[in-house]
């Protein structure tokens, strides 16, 4: 694709034997925010290395601003990274750590002064240059860790779990900051996290990785609601998962029945067959648990098993006969549900989701891919 | 509860008090006009005057300080590069030459001293400064390697990965991070090195040649033969220096901290 | 990418080139020479013959060279005796100070700890000599009527020896019960042991590593500090250490005294290793 600004194509790495990626691809655009997602192990940090110079692919080529990086060292690199340990130099004062980039580039010193106290400025540290990393709290060293990262105004800016050594709040508020940031500065990023909530919130696109493949790629909107795999439904937003089989066909809507009762779902554009086996992720949100309904109503059949109330959402746990649990969550503390209740699941057909096999290689037919078998 | 807590204080106040006496002593008896020290004859400073004209005092004094900064400076480059050299890279024969280089401080002083005269005569070697420079480099090597190793081990990679990731080539990543960060140790590795060195006197004694004094040589030759009141005076100006550095790196460390 | 990591190689071998060479040269060099060199024969008046002989080695069993190991090993066990006595309980309440008063013994220790050895010990040989000021001392509390003539003998050198050993032992005990957490014992008093028991079976142990590696600091240098006993003790003390020194010196017969290092090297290796196997062992 023309115009991206970093390009991926089938990434290998193995570390002592190891696999860690299996060939992972992907395309960044001008300005966009893309976030890598998974467990700790899945090959994120890895993927930001090799996008940065500092380890080099076994396989596969990084191509950033549409020049293959291949024997190109970091430091010659238009990439900027805000390491997960903010890396700055302890010896240095703040002013000297931001300051950095444009020191080894031979920025004259009035220059060099006015553009650190601008970067200050833009992370709202003004008046800090003469103060040491030791003597910055948490949240502060952070800031720093940033605006000595985009003062070189880098074409694309990696990011490791920064904001993962922050207090829930100062979080929260450093994931706006960093969204602001990044649309006014116009810096493509590629944000690492393993925390959802952060993900869907600051991300143009989400990228799901686990054991070094991507398992969806796509918009918050898509990843939250048109999962893939089971693997990404439970990832992203709880979700309960549910074995059937097809039972009938009525053009987009496609019925099913299993042990724990019937349902409908929507094929999405796929074909589906009567009497085959179908994986179903339906959230916990969009489920409503039901007393006194018709035995031969569709939804499934279950036994309240408990009620807990976590952060703002209502959540019964039911035993489903036949088997298995399945939650669903609501907002509001009221409900007329006590354990022991027989109820009825149901939800809308839209709502419950097909999903496939987890990845376990990487996508046959991108070219030059040398796959495994 | 407050009982309890005396015990303990008295312990390190007679411990430490009896550690200052012998020095005390000597202090004391610098300034004792009677020549034989166990008669106290009056006060007086003529062995400090005495010793300020000894010739050959101030030369053991020069050649204590020349070996003294000879070997600290040889052992800090040679330890410091080979501490970078090996944490950098997997080298052959690393582990072992690592071991080697550390005997020196496990091995008593004697073994060490009769090695080397038995080496340095068997290669023919010359015995005097040359040989004492190399035997006092020998043991403080140790002293710079594994302060200057635990100090590159335990150090952050991330924070030379930043400096490249910022821009900067191998060698400016070296001098703009690796070092200054290094920097500490070295200095105390050395520091510890030349303390070492003027103080050692088993194995300069081995590998020394006629004419060449240092002063523990000289004062442990007198300590055995017949001791002359300078002595007393010398070792407390000896006293008085070390006293000094330890204020002032006291103080440095105070000073240092309140700055954090 | 494999040619960066050779020239990243490269590098680094041109930087412990010093440290190999050097290492190869002056000390395996040296050690080497000493083993064959425990091995020949000596010449008449200097000098060796390249003559193989066992004879040196044979020689140590001798029983005056054995009892004088002997002598250096009972030296050297009532020092370190000595020195873990007086030093663990002191590093043990320094540890248990406030963080100012820490740093005031610290420096308190640190002065004589830098001091020259030689200084340190004179100051005992004035303090000892006959007529000295330990001999004034008592004499003036009345506790003696004559001159004790402490010089010169046994007991001085021990006082010598652990005077000069204690700084290690205590550093060593103190660095490993500052990081001691004194409310562990808090819990076990609490939990109804007495003082001695929760000392035992607490803080003794977490303060082992601390304890045992200042043994190996003192017990492996004892064995060697022979000038103490030369300068305290005269020819009355006769340890390894001066055996070594006057077979070199004196009696010009390097091979034995190579051999009698080696054999000194041996002891202090099995105790080293004695005691790594000691502090791995999870008590």
């Amino acid at each position: 694709m023309a115009g991206s600004i970093l390009r991926l194509e089938n990434i290998e790495k193995s570390f002592g034997g190891t696999p860690v990626l299996r060939g992972v691809s992907l395309d960044v655009a001008q300005g966009e925010f893309v976030t890598l997602l998974g467990s700790s192990g899945c090959g994120k940090t890895t993927t930001l290395r090799i996008i940065a110079g500092l380890e080099q692919p076994d396989a596969g080529r990084v191509l950033l601003g549409g020049a293959d990086m291949a024997g190109v060292p970091p430091e010659r690199r238009d990439v900027n990274t805000v390491f997960q340990s903010y890396a700055l130099f302890p010896h240095m004062t703040v002013e000297q750590n931001v300051g950095y980039a444009l020191k080894v580039r031979r920025v004259p010193k009035p220059e060099l002064r006015q553009r650190v106290r601008e970067a200050l400025a833009l992370v709202q540290l003004e008046g800090f240059e003469k103060r040491r990393p030791a003597q910055l709290s948490g949240g502060q060293r952070q800031r720093v860790a940033i605006a000595r990262s985009v003062i070189n105004r880098p074409k694309l800016l990696l990011l490791d779990e920064p904001l993962g050594a922050l207090d829930l709040q100062l979080r929260r508020q450093m994931q706006q900051e960093l969204k602001r940031l990044q649309k006014k500065l116009g810096i493509s990023f590629v944000y690492i996290t393993h925390d959802q909530e952060e993900a869907l919130n600051m991300s143009d696109r989400i990228a799901v990785m686990k054991d070094g493949l991507f398992q969806q790629m796509g918009p918050p909107e898509e990843i939250y609601g048109s999962p893939k795999t089971a693997y990404v439904a439970r990832f992203v937003g709880a979700a309960n998962i549910l074995h059937c089989h097809v039972d009938q066909v009525e053009g987009e809507l496609v019925r099913f029945a299993n042990a724990q009762g019937s349902g409908a779902f929507l094929a999405r554009g796929r074909r589906f067959q009567p009497g085959e086996p179908v994986t179903l992720a339906i959230r916990g949100e969009q489920a409503r648990a039901v007393k006194g309904l018709d035995r031969s109503a569709p939804g499934l059949l279950g036994v309240v098993k408990e009620k807990s109330f976590a952060g703002g959402l209502l959540r019964v746990t039911l035993e489903l006969s036949g088997g298995g649990e399945f939650v669903c969550s609501r907002q509001g503390l009221d409900s007329d549900l006590t354990p022991g209740d027989q109820a009825k699941i149901v939800w809308e057909p839209e709502h419950a989701c097909p999903v496939d096999q987890e990845l376990s290689q990487s996508p046959a037919g991108k070219e030059g891919g040398a796959g495994e078998s | 509860m407050k009982n309890r807590t005396k015990l303990p204080i008295l312990y390190l106040g007679l411990v430490l008090a009896l550690m200052y006496v012998p020095i005390l002593v000597v202090i004391l008896y610098s300034f004792n006009e009677s020549k034989i020290s166990s008669v106290w004859g009056g006060f007086s400073l003529q062995w400090y005057a005495r010793l300020f004209r000894d010739r050959a005092m101030f030369e053991a004094l020069r050649n204590t300080l020349v070996l003294g900064g000879a070997s600290c400076a040889a052992a800090g480059v040679v330890g410091t590069l080979g501490a970078f050299g090996m944490t950098k890279a997997r080298l052959r024969g690393q582990g072992a030459v690592e071991y080697l280089s550390a005997l020196p401080m496990m091995v008593p002083e004697i073994i060490l001293g009769m090695v080397f005269m038995a080496f340095f005569s068997l290669i023919g070697l010359p015995f005097g400064m040359g040989t004492l420079v190399l035997a006092h480099t020998a043991f403080c090597i140790p002293y710079v390697f594994m302060l200057v190793k635990a100090r590159l081990v335990g150090m952050d990679p991330s924070l030379a990965e930043a400096a490249q990731d910022l821009g900067a080539p191998p060698v400016r990543v070296f001098f703009d991070v690796t070092l200054p960060l290094t920097a500490p140790a070295i200095a105390s590795g050395m520091l510890l090195a030349f303390a070492m060195s003027i103080d050692d006197v088993i194995i300069s004694v081995f590998v020394t040649g006629v004419d060449v004094n240092t002063l523990p040589i000289k004062i442990y030759t007198q300590l055995k033969t017949g001791v002359t009141p300078e002595v007393n005076a010398l070792c407390t100006l000896m006293f008085l220096a070390t006293l000094a550095v330890c204020l002032l790196a006291a103080f440095l460390a105070r000073e240092r901290k309140a700055k954090e | 990418m494999k040619a960066k990591a050779r020239q990243k190689k490269g590098w680094a071998w041109l930087t412990v080139l010093p440290l190999y060479a050097f290492t190869l040269l002056f000390i395996l060099g040296p050690l080497i020479y000493m083993v064959v060199l425990s091995f020949l024969t000596r010449e008449e008046v200097w000098g060796v013959r390249l003559e193989f002989t066992l004879d040196n080695y044979a020689g140590i069993f001798e029983p005056v060279y054995l009892r004088t190991f002997g002598e250096s090993l009972k030296l050297a066990f009532l020092s370190t005796g000595l020195v873990v006595a007086i030093g663990y309980p002191f590093g043990y309440f320094m540890a248990k100070l406030t963080a100012h008063w820490k740093k005031r013994v610290m420096l308190l220790l640190m002065i004589p700890f830098w001091t020259s050895s030689l200084l340190r010990l004179y100051g005992w040989i004035i303090i000892f000599r006959a007529g000295g000021v330990f001999d004034q001392l008592l004499m003036a509390l009345r506790i003696t009527s004559e001159p004790l003539k402490l010089l010169y003998t046994y007991p001085a050198v021990v006082v010598g020896m652990v005077y000069a050993l204690l700084p290690f032992m205590i550093l060593s005990v103190y660095s490993s019960a500052e990081k001691l957490d004194f409310s562990l014992v808090e819990a076990a008093r609490d939990l109804g042991a007495s003082p001695l028991k929760a000392f035992l079976t607490v803080s003794l142990k977490l303060t082992l590593p601390g304890l045992l590696s200042g043994l190996v600091l003192t017990f492996v240098p004892s064995m060697g500090l022979f000038f103490i006993a030369d300068i305290l003790g005269g020819n009355k003390v006769v340890l390894v250490g001066n055996l070594i020194q006057e077979q070199l010196m004196k009696a010009r017969n390097w091979p034995f005294a190579a051999a009698l290092s080696i054999a000194l090297l041996l002891l202090t290796t099995v105790f080293l290793w004695l005691s790594r196997r000691l502090s791995k062992e999870p008590s």
